[in-house]
């Protein structure tokens, strides 16, 4: 693990190698988030957001732990247990609002570190396995959500816990009974409710789970950068602490004030107005979207509206929908150019932000009613989705002719050749 | 930056305190600030609720209770013993010497002035928490006659003092308030 130039932890109190002998704990944070982790000089601002991630999975954990302690699982004093946390229980609000936003934020630091990867190429040899499992934790964010968002059991969680259940329904033959396995009933209802909670307080410990060992595989090899080159040497490297301790704290201040005022202000801003409705299982409201994490996705499975020879558009539409996904597995081996960078790779960085732009429309289709022209636009931006990884990307990586690579991290941050750089 | 970090260090050789301790010192500090007022609510949040202060204090009835009887009622979720004491009772109770009491209290201090026969106590043995025999008929009222606790062996006198056993206090009384001769507010 590490470069061989990291600092050695050498621990100066009589406790502390009491302690580095019997449990080398510290020794062990020193290594991996001390200044015994050496880390590429030249990171960039991208490279924030996982530590984000790891900040709002944390929020969620303490706030949902304490929304568990007055929250009642059961359908029928489920959402009045909701409204009491609301209005009776100290700072219930706010702890709740912290909650839904901690979602959204957590969202927004995983797209984030998710598209830097992407543009980065840091999915790429030596990193496939570190790759891997954040789109295991991704999936299992999304799980969680899902599940978050139905406890509620306002209108749109009962109805969302419907109509993604019904997405099982599409397997052929096993499809109904995998439905009712799932729900524990015909529709969602107490049974449905109960394990919901349950899962949703078990899947954060699995994600923190995942991540421990998404740090491990990323601290074999290294952080990526923002060359793509690899480390040559300690003078391409700084100490994580005190210089990214400082520049992740820096980021994740900034991030609290955007987060707080949120929370304060704009507190169901990203809510639906109908998830303050009982659940009713007699009215579906008008207007059902998931949240808007969700939206690309969404629009991908609403875009398939026609059978396509024997499959029916229902199961095209969860096919694709989990292919979306599913294809990020295959991502280090479809894009098999060796630069990883997208700065040195002049036509993947046009298709890189035509990707982003593709896959913005499909959230604002998926965030938008069903009908036309949002449907059209589905279709086409999915169509291209799925043409960037299984098409562009091998494609790119045998036509395209990288720019020069630098010789090293070090020369291409002074402008100076190795051997003069200190 | 050459020139920055040699006024820091002329500075470090007159003080000793560089400009980046003080920076350093300052966001730590002010981030510390921040996680202590954070903590404060999600601790806080432990406390009872509104809908459960709501509940803090009742009015009870207490017309049909003749001398010599007790009810229990329930206050907080906890029992309520209200009694009335008959003449006897309140001299047994005045006639002991409260300098020998374990908790010395006259039974006008754990009475209203003027309705020094109705003795409201919390049904909550100082002990450990049971609830003590001598409320209802026929109940054991332990050797002096007022609540005898059958977990650990309390027993307490007409004024619920506690005379006998473990427990370390006499019954509580509960703050409370006659709203009329017959109406008392608990809480």
């Amino acid at each position: 693990m590490s470069f061989p130039w990291a600092k050695e932890y050498t621990p100066t109190t009589d406790f502390g190698q009491w302690m580095d002998k019997q449990l080398p704990l510290p020794r062990f944070v020193y290594n991996s988030l001390g200044a015994g982790y050496p880390a590429p000089r030249n990171l960039n601002y991208m490279w924030n957001f996982g530590s984000m991630a790891g900040l709002f999975l944390v929020i969620q954990i303490i706030t949902g732990i304490i929304l568990a302690m007055h929250y009642a699982a059961n359908a029928n004093i489920a959402f009045d247990s909701v409204e009491h946390i609301m209005r009776d229980v100290n700072s219930g609000w706010m702890i709740r609002y912290a909650h839904a936003n901690g979602a959204s934020f957590f969202f927004i630091a995983i797209y984030l570190h998710i598209g830097r990867g992407l543009f980065y190429g840091s999915y790429k040899a030596p990193r496939e396995m570190l790759w891997l499992l954040g789109v295991v934790i991704y999936l299992l964010a999304m799980a969680t959500a899902f599940m978050g968002y139905v406890l509620p059991w306002g209108q749109m969680s009962f109805w969302g816990a419907k109509v993604i259940t019904g997405l099982f329904e599409a397997i052929p033959l096993v499809g109904k009974p995998i439905q009712e396995l799932l729900l524990g009933g015909f529709a969602p209802d107490n049974a449905a409710l109960n394990r919901f909670f349950s899962l949703h307080y078990l899947l954060p410990f699995v994600i923190a789970g995942v991540i421990i060992m998404h740090i491990w595989a990323l601290h074999i090899p290294g952080s990526n950068n923002p060359t793509g080159v690899d480390v040559k040497g300690p003078q391409d490297t700084v100490p994580f602490h005190p210089y990214y301790t400082a520049k992740d704290g820096w980021t994740i201040g900034l991030v609290l004030i955007f987060f707080t005022a949120m929370m304060f202000f704009l507190p169901n801003a990203l809510g639906h107005a109908d998830n303050y409705i009982p659940a009713n299982p007699l009215s579906t409201p008008a207007h059902i979207v998931p949240e808007w994490y969700f939206w690309p996705w969404y629009a991908i499975l609403r875009a398939f509206t026609f059978d396509f020879l024997f499959i029916p558009a229902k199961l095209l539409g969860v096919l694709a929908m989990f292919s979306a996904i599913l294809v990020w597995f295959f991502l280090p081996w479809l894009d098999k150019s060796p630069v990883r960078s997208g700065l040195f790779r002049p036509k993947f960085k046009i298709f890189f932000g035509i990707l982003v732009i593709d896959v913005l429309v499909l959230g604002y289709c998926g965030g938008a009613p069903a009908e036309e022209p949002f449907v059209m636009i589905s279709q086409l931006a999915s169509a291209y989705y799925f043409a960037h990884f299984l098409i562009i990307l091998p494609l790119l990586s045998r036509l395209e002719k990288p720019e020069p690579l630098p010789n090293s991290i070090t020369e291409s941050v002074t402008g100076k050749p190795l051997n003069t750089a200190s | 930056m050459a020139t920055v970090e040699t006024a820091d260090t002329a500075v470090a050789e007159e003080s000793g305190v560089r400009r980046r301790d003080f920076i350093n010192i300052a966001a730590v500090s002010f981030a510390g600030a921040g996680a202590v007022a954070t903590v404060f609510p999600l601790v806080n949040q432990m406390n009872p609720s509104a809908d459960v202060l709501a509940l803090a204090s009742i009015e009870v009835d207490i017309s049909a209770i003749e001398a010599g009887q007790a009810i229990k009622t329930s206050w907080r979720k906890q029992p309520i013993f209200i009694r009335n004491l008959t003449a006897e009772e309140i001299t047994e109770a005045n006639a002991v010497d409260v300098a020998e009491l374990r908790d010395p209290e006259t039974l006008a201090e754990r009475t209203t002035a003027g309705k020094e026969n109705w003795l409201i106590t919390l049904g909550v043995c100082t002990h450990l928490g049971c609830v003590p025999l001598g409320a209802a008929q026929g109940e054991i009222k332990g050797e002096f006659g007022g609540y005898f606790c059958p977990c650990h062996g309390s027993h307490y006198d007409t004024a619920a003092r506690i005379r006998k056993g473990p427990a370390p206090a006499n019954l509580e009384v509960p703050e409370h308030e006659f709203l009329s001769d017959t109406v008392v507010k608990i809480g």
